[in-house]
């Protein structure tokens, strides 16, 4: 039931615990073009994120880091466009990309209401979280879910994309101490 | 010919090894889908590393200890010419996922 496992990835990213998430069974199994939605909309949310830190950031590794997440994942993005577009496959909207853009335009309003160093911090720890939950929704169930090779491939850089950006969010919150 | 620059050319072949070192390299470095290859790669002092990005994703080779940080901006090469003999642990700064080895003989 696809429906059960959107909820779990919701709680996932609210409660930053990815953990939540291996509980899915194989029959929440979602399909290839909603594989492909949810993959795109975690790229946007963390666009949008990094858009807002590029304004509103004080450190400078903090805004280095944002204009790192907007290039890297506008290029992930791309080749998922371009992917589907090969493949011929129209990206379905489904309750988990909902689910995961309603959590995080909440995150955006909230971090919104912080500025200066509170800000900083915050976007931060945040980034951090999101790419763990990232990580594991891509670990137990995106790609072991993808049935298209080419896109299973994505997918895995998308993964390691992901965990290099988990990595070098540790290391600026480690400096923002 | 005349005896000195016979001389001349029987110096120049001795010492021409001499003045152009004798191992001189360039040794390539890929990196593909955020993996680095070969993750431990062998060179000398005055070995030239070209690091070839075939991604579409700005990387970078930066040396633990400092030694280098080069830019490779997506589907570019750079290179860097070994200056010192010594292992060199090197990252990516953007993935520090992104880890290799560079054994710098002397
Ligand atoms: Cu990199």
């Amino acid at each position: 039931m696809f429906v059960r496992w959107s909820a779990a990835i919701a709680a996932a990213v609210l409660l930053s615990s990815p953990v939540l998430l291996q509980g899915a069974s194989a029959a929440d199994k979602p399909t290839d073009p909603q594989i492909a939605h949810i993959a795109y909309t975690a790229g946007v949310i963390d666009i949008n994120a990094a858009k807002q830190a590029q304004k509103k950031a004080r450190n400078k590794d903090v805004k280095a880091f944002a204009a790192d997440m907007v290039r890297d994942h506008e290029a992930v993005n791309k080749q998922a466009l371009a992917l589907v577009k090969k493949l011929n496959v129209t990206p379905e909207d489904n309750d988990t990309s909902k689910a995961l853009s309603k959590q995080a335009s909440e995150k955006l309003a909230e971090l919104d209401k912080l500025s200066g160093a509170a800000y900083d911090k915050a976007y931060v720890a945040n980034e951090v979280a999101y790419h763990k939950t990232v990580n594991g929704a891509l670990e137990t169930q995106l790609i072991p879910s993808a049935s298209n090779a080419e896109l299973k491939s994505l997918l895995q850089t998308g993964l390691k994309i992901f965990q290099g950006h988990q990595q070098h969010a540790e290391h600026v919150a480690a400096e923002l101490k | 010919m005349k005896p000195g620059r016979l001389a001349t050319i029987a110096l120049a072949v001795v010492f021409l090894p001499m003045v152009v070192p004798a191992h001189a390299a360039t040794i390539q470095i890929v990196m593909e889908n955020l993996v680095i290859s070969p993750a431990e790669a062998t060179a000398k002092v005055g070995d030239t590393i070209e690091w070839v990005n075939k991604d579409v994703f700005a990387h970078t080779a930066t040396a633990r200890g400092g030694d280098f940080d080069v830019m490779l901006p997506p589907k570019k090469s750079a290179t860097f010419v070994l200056k010192k003999a010594g292992t060199v642990e090197y990252y990516c700064r953007y993935h520090p996922n992104m880890k290799a080895t560079l054994k710098v003989e002397p």
